[in-house]
């Protein structure tokens, strides 16, 4: 029993992701009906956004007045921290360490700015051309990023941690009546549970309870028709686009202490959050989301050790093997609508 | 000629001419030069060059004819490679049986990848294919690690049975050959300051690729390739003038698969190494790119594609940084420092970043590749010498 | 009996009852519309015919043989072509190679593997098409991209097309659709001209009054998925019951 829910509590850090990203991807293409290669790409820079913001409160300058001489007896300068010299040390230490967190407060404009750019710039001229093409150009999209990403960044991991107070790990199961021991669990992947819990939340409070969010889904259902009403459907849509950036890149900035950025995360998983969207059902939100977590859950299962003595390897490929299941016996997905992009 | 109309005959000599003649085309620098770095005229990356035409050529016949995008087709590519190194392990190490099994090998999988994969069409069959690919290279990576040699990959060592081969020297690596020639054997020209290569392998290589063009040429002109085109252009007429159009598609798919095989099984008989990052779905991108930069549904455009690409990989990962202060220096220090600044990061290691912009630049403002840009530019020039106007709708697709 | 012989076909589409009850027989050699107002059943009727759409209940006979089950091209092979709404060509690909498929289709059937001699030497094959483009008038337009044509000649060409396959049956769905005058009455002679010259029998589903009485020898009157009355022309064009039908004037409604 507690084997299983450890498996559930792996899974789902990993099902966060995945759902985030699934439904950062089924926003655009509901709503764009735009097949985004590049979507993977804005998880990635959304990870990096934390790893530049950190980068930021750490830059420091040299002081103006010597604080001493080194060996040689020369004046020694030492490096200030412009965050120590603006909030303080203790508050400029708190700062420092608790980078991740904040730094979706720089990630949500640039994420938003990014999207924006992509969106007038390039995507706006594939709407009426054929999936192909927008899977072709928006691959080529995907390369480029990563690729300067490389430039600027390197191509080795950038550790990121968490903040002190989430760096190490608890006993879940015994604050939920399991035998003490048996059920560790990291901090910081609960809380990155509960951070993208809420933000799909909001994504569907926004499309739920607002005007815009109700012109969205009406325009996910039929675009033409929210067109011909007078409503100046594509500006809402350039505004989605930002913000299914801005999810996706948030939840690529949380996720950077479990799993240090590098440029090539987002093609990983791109490749699975497709796999996600599938599953769940393309331009099915809440199908999204539960492929998500249910996916992440599979393959902690199929992770076990257990599993792996019957069949090697099975982690690494089930979650290909059930969207091929999944695609040949219910080509609409566990929640897609009948009839769209069913053929 | 050999059943081709006057044009593609042609086209064939022309290919044929580039391929003999490539020592002397890729080799334009004399030996020495500043220049000479930039020579491409040497065996292995001329192999690759045409090699990587087969795998075009083959993925034109599925995209271009059908339209279907596949993102899978390193896979077939690895899996011959895979098969092609066991039977330079367990039988022989002449390239024939090799070459065949890869071709058959990779024809079998893409039958099973086809088979379910083509049951949906559009985006789903290309996400399908590339959860394939990923599934292949997960399990090449790890899961089937003593078949395909995980990380490390493969190669033929002293020790392998080979039943066919008499045993060898003490110590000796074993070659790949071809009745016992060499592919690494070269014959080397000097004529003035100029070195030309002429490399066994290279010539196997281009043999190889100028039958599989002329193969393509003629799926491309039979009655076969016309229903692949009529299979992209409307399904639904096809249908309804009793065609069936699954088969059709699953021939496409297998006989690229094949060709894939082809190129993955010529790769394993140049270098005689494999390993599973020939099976990642980047590689899969790859092709794509070439196909399309080239002109997709076109004869010549993947081969062109594929030299372009490879070719340019090679000489602007060569450029590095002080090539281009060279290149740069006659200009005032100001603007040569800011046009090296800019250039940089797209040379040398950045050979992606460029690799990614053009394939942007191209599905953006030239959909149909080169060969389309080279016709634009051809009506151009005979429009301003005859004056006269051909109707917009009547331009035939260039070959 | 008839050619095609259709037997208490029923569809629904979850609440709605799209087909019910539907018996018809068309006699071999003959000119068959059916018409009926908007929502009346005719296209579903048509893709029960033609494959795409299975019936829940009922039986479709052609030539003795049942159409159920069997795949759109199986039933195009077995001898019945259609020709839709909006023209469906190979948008893509000259005028002659439009031509040329379906004659492949006819000599080669569903699935060939033709993939090494060159479409030029098929002579037989590539002798009917043009000839079939001269018939129809097409073939000064045979280098063109059958997207370019107008969409008289593109109407054309797909009737060209059905033909090439010597159907027994052919089923027109609103041939006139979206049509002006002068291109629905050229329509209609080729239609004529068709019936003269062939052995074939037309099924043809029209909202234009104008193309059914010029064409058909027996009509069906559809109505909310039932058939209303069939008879001849003269016998229809008086019948209070399609007044009704066409003008609503019915108590139910």
């Amino acid at each position: 029993m507690d084997a299983i829910f450890l498996q559930i509590l792996n899974g789902l850090d990993k099902g966060s992701a995945y759902a985030l990203i699934a439904l950062g991807l089924t926003l655009i293409f509901g709503t764009l009906g735009v097949v985004n290669f590049a979507h993977g790409a804005l998880f990635m820079i959304g990870a990096f956004c934390a790893v530049t913001f950190s980068q930021i409160l750490t830059l420091s300058h040299k002081a103006t007045e010597p604080t001493g001489t080194d060996f040689l007896g020369n004046p020694k300068f030492d490096d200030i921290m412009y965050v120590h010299e603006w909030f303080g040390q203790s508050t400029g230490d708190w700062m420092i360490d608790w980078a991740v967190p904040l730094s979706i407060l720089f990630t949500v404009p640039v994420m938003i700015a990014i999207g924006f750019i992509m969106e007038r710039g390039l995507i706006k001229h594939f709407y009426n051309r054929p999936h192909a093409d927008q899977i072709l150009v928006t691959f080529g999209l995907a390369i480029l990023l990563g690729e300067l990403i490389k430039y600027f960044y390197g191509a080795n991991p950038y550790p990121t941690p968490a903040p002190a107070a989430f760096a190490g790990s608890f006993d879940f199961g015994a604050m939920l009546g399991f035998d003490p021991n048996t059920i560790i669990y990291p901090y910081w992947r609960l809380i990155y549970f509960c951070f993208a819990a809420v933000v799909i939340g909001a994504v569907f409070a926004f499309l739920q309870f607002t005007t815009f969010g109700m012109v969205v889904r009406a325009g996910m259902a039929d675009r033409e028709t929210v067109g011909l009403l007078g409503i100046n459907i594509d500006k809402r849509f350039t505004i989605m686009f930002g913000i299914a950036a801005a999810v996706t890149g948030m939840a690529g900035a949380m996720y950077a202490p479990i799993n240090s950025p590098n440029y090539n995360m987002g093609m990983d998983f791109l490749v699975l959050s497709f796999v996600v969207v599938v599953v769940g059902g393309m331009g099915s939100l809440p199908g999204a989301v539960l492929a998500g977590f249910l996916l992440g859950i599979v393959e902690s299962f199929a992770s076990m050790g257990a599993v792996l003595e019957v069949i090697p390897g099975i982690n690494q490929i089930i979650i290909y093997l059930v969207a091929i299941i999944i695609l040949l016996t219910r080509p609409r997905g566990l929640l897609g609508r009948a009839g769209v992009m069913e053929d | 000629m050999l059943g081709l109309t006057k044009r593609d005959a042609g086209l064939l000599a022309i290919v044929a001419a580039l391929c003999i003649f490539a020592p002397f085309i890729l080799n334009p620098f004399p030996e020495g030069s500043g220049m000479a770095q930039f020579n491409a005229g040497y065996p292995d990356l001329m192999q690759r060059l045409v090699i990587f035409g087969i795998f075009a050529i083959g993925f034109n016949i599925l995209f271009g004819l059908t339209g279907y995008l596949s993102f899978g087709h390193a896979a077939f590519l690895g899996v011959g490679s895979y098969a092609a190194i066991w039977m330079m392990k367990l039988l022989t190490m002449n390239v024939i049986p090799a070459i065949i099994i890869s071709v058959l090998v990779a024809g079998l999988f893409s039958l099973l990848v086809g088979y379910i994969s083509l049951r949906r069409s559009g985006i789903y069959f290309s996400i399908l294919t590339l959860a394939f690919a990923q599934m292949s290279y997960a399990l090449a990576y790890s899961v089937l690690t003593p078949i395909t040699g995980g990380e490390t990959g493969l190669q033929p060592k002293y020790t392998d049975p080979r039943i066919l081969d008499g045993a060898l020297e003490g110590g000796a690596t074993p070659q790949a050959n071809l009745f016992g020639l060499s592919m690494k054997s070269s014959t080397e020209l000097n004529i003035g300051d100029w070195v030309f290569t002429f490399n066994a392998g290279y010539y196997i290589a281009a043999f190889v690729m100028l039958i599989a063009f002329y193969l393509s040429i003629r799926i491309f002109r039979s009655p076969f390739g016309m229903m692949l085109r009529a299979v992209k252009s409307n399904q639904q007429r096809m249908n309804y003038t009793g065609l069936n159009s699954k088969p059709y598609t699953l021939a496409a798919f297998v006989i690229s698969g094949m060709y894939a095989g082809l190129a993955g099984g010529l790769l394993v008989a140049m270098d005689t190494q494999v390993g599973a990052e020939r099976m990642f779905w980047t590689a899969s991108g790859e092709v794509v790119i070439m196909t399309i930069l080239g002109g997709a549904g076109t004869l010549i455009g993947p081969v062109l594609g594929a030299g372009l690409i490879k070719y340019m990989e090679n000489i602007v990962s060569k450029i590095n940084k002080t090539v281009l202060e060279q290149w740069f220096a006659f200009m005032p220090d100001g603007i040569e420092d800011l046009l090296v600044t800019l250039v940089y990061p797209f040379v040398g290691k950045g050979w992606h970043l460029t690799l990614g912009l053009v394939f942007m630049l191209v599905v953006i403002f030239l959909p149909g590749g080169l060969v389309e840009g080279g016709s634009r530019v051809g009506n151009m020039f005979r429009r301003k010498k005859t004056d006269t106007d051909t109707p917009a709708g009547k331009t035939t697709p260039a070959e | 009996m008839g050619i095609l012989e259709v037997k208490n076909v029923n569809k629904r589409f979850g609440g709605l009852q799209a087909l019910g009850n539907v018996n018809l027989s068309v006699a071999e050699n003959t000119v068959h519309a059916i018409i009926g107002p908007n929502g009346a059943g005719k296209s579903t009727l048509l893709n029960c015919l033609v494959g795409k759409l299975i019936p829940d209940t009922g039986s479709v006979m052609f030539d003795g043989k049942s159409v159920l089950g069997r795949k759109p091209f199986e039933i195009n092979q077995m001898g019945i072509s259609r020709v839709f709404q909006t023209p469906e060509i190979f948008g893509d690909l000259s005028v002659m190679e439009n031509m040329l498929i379906p004659c492949f289709a006819k000599r080669d059937g569903g699935f060939s593997m033709h993939a090494i001699g060159s479409v030029d030497t098929e002579k037989d094959v590539v002798e009917k098409a043009k000839k079939m483009l001269e018939d129809m008038k097409l073939y000064d337009k045979r280098d063109m991209h059958a997207s370019s044509m107008s969409r008289g000649d593109k109407r054309r060409l797909e009737i060209a097309m059905c033909l090439s396959q010597e159907p027994r049956l052919l089923l027109l769905d609103e041939p006139t659709a979206g049509m002006a005058r002068a291109d629905t009455n050229n329509t209609i002679d080729l239609l004529k001209q068709i019936k003269e010259e062939r052995d074939i029998t037309i099924c043809i589903i029209e909202h234009d009054m104008h193309v059914v009485f010029s064409l058909a020898e027996r009509i069906t009157v559809l109505a909310q998925g039932t058939p209303l009355v069939e008879d001849t022309p003269d016998k229809i064009k008086g019948h209070p019951k399609v007044k009704e039908a066409y003008l609503g004037e019915t108590q139910e409604v």
